[in-house]
């Protein structure tokens, strides 16, 4: 590790406060509602549907009558989870294929890039058709179609970052003291790339999000009586001429969610690494 | 040149058939019998048998799917079971909707997002760049459907200047078709504009700061002329990249975003065929889909060797 102490390094970055704090305050919000929402999400009150924002109902009332900061909370859970899961996919299998092209290069790091490529022509909603059409419809198929397409994206990052460490004094002494490919790139490479790592899995969480909200939105990821934010908006879709509400809440959850997880991730690579931040990875939406 | 068209030519196509290979094996894992299905389940062994072999369905796996590929080539996709139609006629009609929606989304978020990024490049740290980055950053987080639906709320139902949905088909009203992807393919192109607004300003930002720019402006260039000549080209290259990411998604964002509007493209065509089941359908929608983007890519490739000479070489 290279990282002399230096003054940027010591104090926190404003965006990564509020990023963390915001993206914090979600997550809990989600975790809460495993144990308590202000109303059960499937409590149905035809009689008070459709009510505005009150005392008795914080955010107001669905179609059903339903609460929907309740709804909310518990979408929010379920976008948090499923992108947490993509995420997870993506740096479990991308990660040791990145490294694995970066440390014994030739024909593994050409199978690698291949496969890469491969994955990139299937973008989650794709993924996502197949696998709504072999299984039917569910949460599931969000993580597993919006988890694939990390792979390559975690691939790339982990391959490009041990790139830049392969000819490193420190490298070089682990291969003189024995050390095989495998061991350097457990033991030396992986701990130097793990903050490229972790701003990238931010991101991806973020693209998670939102891709979990496109994936329900068109009826091919999360499926009632479970609820997402995504889900919210697939209801509202044939209501929100009327009732505009239905669509500005779960939309506007799903904005803050994003822009909070963005700044923590541009406010982590600062604080991480001032270097990465003009590498300026890509960012698109699935 | 020629070497490097031929290696990416064959890299397509290699992709292609594997992808085919796989889009083909996955459903056909399916359980269920399409013939069986066409005739409903009451329908005699024997019948079944018959329009089983009639529809090849008794040929080995491996030849089935060697002919839906040889079939393709040939433009021919399949026949749809449920709609009573050749795929490749039912996708086609949808094109006329998808592809230009995509195209008008593409070329406005191209529109908007390089102007924006070249002026906030060159007026860095001014109100107006940081107001122009403060709307990249909220435009990355709006989903382009969600979007969608805010601009229907004041457009379509506020101001009423523009239809909230629906679609008028070309043949009948040219103006009227047109009209009615204004609004999606808006939906589609700001989020995307903001995004390419950031990527253009960040790459012309470090393009600035680099040796040649200066030589050129010790040479007698002014930077606007020393940007121009050789800044741009240089800070195209990333977003060249962004720009195909883009482009794949956006196919897949169209079909989402279509649903917000009640247009009858691909979108509408797959979410039926899935609910439906009809696996020919589907099959025919997602290779379809996935040559869109895999060409993208190719043609980002060829773009990228076009204005950097250096990867024409490199094998990568």
């Amino acid at each position: 590790m290279s990282g002399e102490p230096s003054a940027g390094r010591r104090f926190w970055h404003p965006s990564l406060v509020v990023g963390l704090a915001g993206a914090g305050f979600f997550v809990l919000l989600g975790l809460v509602s495993l144990v308590w929402t202000p109303y059960p999400i499937a409590a149905i009150d035809i009689a008070g549907r459709f009510a505005g924002p009150g005392p008795a109902h914080w955010l107001g009332t669905d179609i059903f009558g339903r609460d929907l900061l309740s709804l909310v909370m518990a979408g929010t859970m379920t976008s948090f989870l499923v992108a947490a899961a993509a995420t997870a996919i993506g740096m479990a299998a991308g990660v040791p294929l990145g490294l694995a092209a970066a440390s014994w290069g030739g024909p593994v790091e050409w199978l690698v890039l291949r496969l890469s490529d491969f994955l990139f022509a299937f973008p989650a909603l794709i993924v996502a058709v197949l696998l709504s059409t072999l299984f039917g419809p569910g949460a599931a198929n969000a993580m597993i179609a919006v988890g694939l397409f990390n792979i390559p994206v975690f691939a790339r990052v982990a391959r490009g970052g041990a790139l830049g460490l392969r000819n490193r004094d420190f490298v070089a002494a682990a291969r003189l003291a024995g050390l095989g490919h495998g061991a350097i790139a457990i033991r030396h490479l992986l701990p130097n790339i793990a903050s490229l790592l972790i701003v990238q899995a931010t991101i991806q969480l973020s693209l998670g999000i939102l891709a979990e909200a496109g994936l329900s939105y068109v009826g091919l990821g999360t499926q009632p009586p479970a609820t997402s934010l995504g889900l919210m908006l697939k209801d509202a879709q044939s209501l929100f001429l009327l009732h505009p509400w239905l669509a500005v809440v779960p939309g506007l959850a799903i904005v803050l969610i994003v822009v909070c997880l963005n700044l923590a991730g541009d406010g982590l690579s600062d604080h991480l690494d001032p270097r990465l931040r003009r590498l300026g990875a890509p960012r698109v939406a699935a | 040149m020629i070497a490097f068209l031929a290696r990416r030519l064959a890299g397509l196509a290699l992709t292609l058939l594997v992808a085919a290979g796989l889009i083909f094996a996955l459903l056909d894992l399916l359980p269920g019998d399409p013939a069986r299905f066409i005739l409903g389940v009451n329908a005699r062994p024997d019948t079944v048998a018959a329009l089983r072999s009639q529809m090849g369905l008794d040929l080995p796996a491996l030849e089935r799917c060697g002919l839906w590929i040889t079939g393709m080539l040939r433009g021919d996709f399949g026949q749809s079971y449920t709609q009573g139609a050749p795929v490749a006629a039912l996708i086609a009609e949808r094109l006329w909707v998808t592809v230009p929606l995509t195209a008008l989304a593409m070329l406005l978020s191209m529109a908007l997002g390089l102007p924006l990024g070249i002026l906030a490049a060159r007026r860095r740290g001014s109100p107006a760049d940081t107001a122009l980055m403060v709307l990249a950053q909220a435009g990355i987080a709006v989903p382009n459907f969600w979007f969608g639906m805010l601009l229907v709320l004041v457009f379509a139902v506020g101001l009423r200047w523009l239809p909230p949905g629906g679609f008028t088909p070309w043949q009948e009203n040219p103006a009227a078709a047109f009209g009615g992807l204004v609004l999606p393919s808006l939906a589609l192109a700001l989020p995307q504009a903001a995004i390419l607004a950031r990527v253009m300003r960040t790459a012309l930002v470090e393009v600035q700061g680099q040796d040649f720019i200066r030589t050129a402006r010790a040479k007698g260039l002014t930077e606007g002329e020393a940007i121009r000549r050789h800044g741009l080209r240089n800070a195209f290259l990333p977003v060249l990249t962004i720009l195909g990411l883009q482009f794949a998604f956006l196919i897949a964002g169209t079909v989402i975003v279509e649903n917000v509007f009640y247009l009858p493209g691909l979108g509408r065509l797959i979410f039926t065929a899935i609910s439906e089941r009809d696996l020919v359908l589907v099959r025919g929608a997602v290779i379809v889909l996935v040559i869109a983007v895999t060409a993208t890519m190719f043609l980002v490739d060829l773009l990228y060797a076009a204005i950097d000479p250096r990867l024409r070489t490199a094998s990568r």
